[in-house]
């Protein structure tokens, strides 16, 4: 089909067919950099935490009329009652292991340290988000070593909350070793904290830090785990459960604690926290958003779509009887409707041009703007066959209507 | 004339209900998302004391040691203790109030009551005059009081009513653990939004539930928590000397004279500690005011802002479509503009017409999209996040919609009316 009675056509809407091109292009520009969010949002929510997520519930505590710290006695009266405590819990039927810790992934609260390679640094190599547990957190978190030793108990110290004395020996995550020693070994090297030594002697797989950034990075799994039992005014456990007991333990927990001891404060909202909870929790601005900007792109989608068959549908009426006299002429009605389809697809293919250097700028500035990445081609790419497609679809209805024309229209005076 | 054209635009709307309503729709799905999200960034935005938050000042000041550092980087948000009270004590201000966060177990005289846990605010006496705080009952503490250490705290009205049923309780005392204080104040409703004082214990958080001197605090060794950045070693019992910053220092100037005035003063201070020996980096002295303060912190967040832009977005496209569909319609009718013309309408009064009937689809479409708000925000207010709460619309908000659908549509009527006054009145009527 010849172009050229299209294009000679389209010059007599100038206004019309620029506000349709317009509406693609902006709707394109929009679309591909929501979806780029919203995928960037869904890898973040899917990305691991390297913990065996399922079955683990947190407990967190306040004591009441424990002395204060730096106090004589005030470590060994309060680092009894943890163990208390973590008898108590090791003891709720379907309890499979129990650790304290400081926090754990995706919880919020975290503890960060910059970790340099001499004592005398000027500029830290990393900072690291700090666990402190005991010689089982490893094993109830389940996180994997693949290199050196796991902590005995033996390596394990009691230390006042505001102590930041080093333990001798740490473990580091596989993302804080490549980090801090590139293509050697980690295991037996020493860091530095503070300019005070530790030794590494173990590696896991992956742990992820316990607050989540906004968008995914490196340093969101830069972690050591220090073999510290932590006594302050406050006390957190982790709790692995047996598959399928974990609502009853977690149900068990805060009665059993209180009667083991009463001189504490158990929040009713956050105190006792599966790990599905928590991590519902640490990603629901995050789904959220997600949802929303989803919602917004379809909705636009939908009114881009109605556009075009509002506008198209005006153009079939106004050339009603130039339809009837090609159709008189001999034109098929498969012509007629490739005609609309054609100069559907001219007007769309220039705004999906024009979006794509709106849509690349939009992105360079949200770049700019906000922490974002660079958004990948494939995103435009999907983007601009959508928006041809759905040019497509939404001309079919009034280009059928005007294939079913009869050629009688062109006897008619208009 | 204005009922005339009034009356031809209903005549018009019937006569294409389809596309009437597709453009009413348009507008307020993009009015009803843009104000949804303008009204949360402009809740989010506020200024937490209007008329006085102009006089409000955070000092900064670069204690730190050689390691870690950066040229032309940023100090610290927060002060030591020594540089706090050394500018407390200058009172080169004309208030200046030194402030950190806490937590205090609360032991109530009632036996039916546990004790239970809330946020204190540790601050030295100007807060409540500087920051406008209403009193309900009694009034805030002196600096004598802060000199002495003195027994004295103030409380929220919601833990008044908790602990006292809501009467006067000023002159009972409030047991924190093992120490007893003097309720000298009790504060009315307040919650600044932002939580500008502390951003660090939450941007949107509400109130602390008791005030308690400074000193008192620490000498009572009550529970400090909030954000706190040290350098080299440091043990939490020596905090008055330690290398670290943990407390929030503002000043309130009332001209800018003063505060001209007073960031020199923080130069002159700074380069004294560095002869002394205390600090170390090159002077380095930032004098924010409150809202500029609010402004370097970023406290909105970043997801509202782009949400914002997201609902703009998608209002510049309903428009656009609005004027596609518009142009559509009025030049479907130019047998009928061509009539009107040639009975002697002038241009002018046809563009009149024209512009009613879109500013018609307009207002249809601010009401439409003021509901669309109303559900929007009440959704908003059904999520989890700390500022969900304060999503109302308020009159301001509520003027802007319409405003917003009113002049939106006219803008969206201005072409296509222009384009539909441009046919000549004779080619029409030969042609019908």
């Amino acid at each position: 089909m010849n172009a050229h009675p299209i294009l000679a056509a389209l010059r007599r809407h100038k206004a019309g067919v620029i506000l349709i091109a317009l509406q693609i292009a902006l709707t394109l520009a929009i679309v591909c950099n929501a979806i780029f969010i919203i995928g960037q949002r869904i890898d973040r929510v899917n990305r691991p935490t390297g913990i065996d997520e399922a079955n683990l519930f947190v407990v967190s505590q306040q004591w009441v009329g424990t002395p204060e710290s730096g106090a004589p006695g005030a470590v060994d009266t309060i680092d009894s009652l943890v163990r208390a405590d973590l008898d108590t819990l090791r003891r709720l039927p379907g309890v499979e292991s129990v650790a304290p810790v400081n926090s754990v992934p995706l919880f919020g609260s975290s503890h960060v340290n910059g970790i340099t390679l001499t004592p005398d640094q000027k500029n830290s190599t990393l900072s690291a988000t700090i666990y402190e547990g005991d010689d089982k957190l490893m094993s109830t978190l389940g996180v994997q070593l693949i290199a050196g030793r796991a902590f005995t108990a033996a390596d394990v110290l009691r230390m006042d909350f505001h102590d930041d004395t080093l333990p001798p020996s740490v473990i580091v995550s596989q993302a804080a070793a490549e980090k801090l020693f590139p293509n050697q070994s980690a295991i037996g090297k020493t860091i530095y904290s503070d300019s005070k030594p530790t030794t590494i002697v173990g590696e896991v797989k992956l742990l992820e830090s316990s607050m989540a950034e906004s968008f995914a990075k490196d340093s969101d799994y830069y972690t050591i785990i220090e073999p510290v039992r932590q006594v302050g005014d406050n006390s957190r456990y982790v709790v692995k459960t047996r598959p399928g007991q974990q609502a009853a333990a977690m149900a068990a927990t805060r009665d059993a604690l209180f009667a083991a001891n009463p001189q504490r404060v158990i929040d009713s909202e956050r105190g006792i926290l599966s790990f599905a909870q928590i991590r519902y929790a640490a990603y629901r601005a995050d789904r959220g958003m997600a949802i929303l900007m989803a919602v917004v792109c379809l909705i636009m989608l939908c009114v881009t779509a109605a556009g075009i068959v509002g506008l198209t549908s005006f153009w079939v009426g106004q050339r009603h009887r130039q339809i009837g006299v090609r159709r008189a002429l001999g034109a098929r009605k498969s012509d007629i409707l490739h005609y609309f389809q054609i100069e559907n697809l001219m007007i769309a293919g220039g705004g999906v041009v024009v979006g794509v250097v709106l849509a690349v700028g939009l992105n360079l500035w949200l770049m700019s703007q906000y922490e974002m990445p660079r958004m990948p081609v494939m995103y435009v790419l999907i983007g601009m066959v959508a928006l041809l497609a759905l040019g497509q679809a939404a001309v079919f209805v009034p280009a059928r209507r005007a294939s079913r024309v009869s050629p009688i229209e062109a006897t008619r005076a208009a | 004339m204005f009922t005339y054209y009034l009356e031809l635009a209903l005549r018009s709307f019937k006569r294409n209900k389809a596309l009437t309503a597709l453009m009413v729709l348009a507008i307020a799905l993009g009015i009803g998302a843009s104000m949804t999200t303008l009204t949360v960034l402009h809740v989010l935005s506020g200024d937490p004391l209007p008329g006085k938050s102009q006089t409000l000042f955070v000092p900064q000041l670069d204690p730190q040691n050689m390691e870690n550092y950066r040229a032309g980087g940023e100090p610290p948000d927060q002060v030591t203790w020594i540089d706090g009270m050394n500018l407390l004590r200058s009172k080169r201000a004309d208030h200046q109030v030194l402030m950190t966060a806490g937590t205090v177990a609360v032991q109530p005289s009632q036996s039916n009551l546990d004790p239970f846990y809330v946020d204190a605010r540790y601050t030295t006496a100007d807060f409540f005059g500087m920051f406008d705080v209403p009193l309900l009952f009694g009034h805030g503490w002196s600096a004598i009081d802060d000199d002495n250490k003195a027994r004295v705290a103030v409380i929220t009205r919601s833990l008044n009513d908790k602990l006292f049923g809501g009467k006067d309780s000023t002159g009972q005392m409030l047991q924190l653990g093992d120490s007893g204080l003097r309720i000298v104040g009790v504060l009315d409703r307040w919650r600044p939004n932002p939580h500008f004082y502390d951003l660090a214990t939450g941007s949107y958080a509400e109130s602390e539930d008791v005030f308690v001197p400074l000193t008192t605090a620490r000498d009572l060794k009550l529970g400090r928590n909030g954000s706190m950045d040290c350098w080299g070693g440091h043990t939490e019992d020596h905090l008055e000397t330690a290398p670290c910053t943990w407390l929030q220092l503002w000043v309130q100037l009332d001209s800018s004279d003063k505060a001209a005035t007073y960031k020199q003063y923080l130069k002159h201070y700074s380069q004294e500690q560095m002869t002394l020996g205390r600090f170390v980096r090159p002077s380095n002295v930032r004098l924010r005011d409150l809202m500029g303060w609010l402004d370097y912190q970023s406290v909105v967040p970043s997801d509202v802002q782009l949400q914002t832009w997201l609902a703009f977005g998608f209002l510049l496209v309903c428009l656009v479509n609005t004027v596609g569909l518009m142009l559509a319609k009025f030049m479907r009718r130019a047998g009928e503009l061509g009539v009107r013309r040639a009975l002697g309408a002038s241009k002018r009064s046809l563009f009149a017409q024209l512009l009613v009937e879109s500013a018609v689809i307009g207002l249809g479409g601010g009401i439409g999209g003021l509901v669309l708000a109303f559900f929007g925000l009440w959704e908003v207010r059904q999520r989890p996040s700390s500022y969900a709460t304060l999503a109302h619309l308020d009159m301001s908000m509520l003027l802007t919609t319409f405003l917003l659908a009113l002049g939106a549509s006219i803008v969206a009527g201005l072409l296509p009316a222009w384009r539909a006054c441009q046919i000549t009145p004779a080619l029409q009527l030969k042609s019908n």
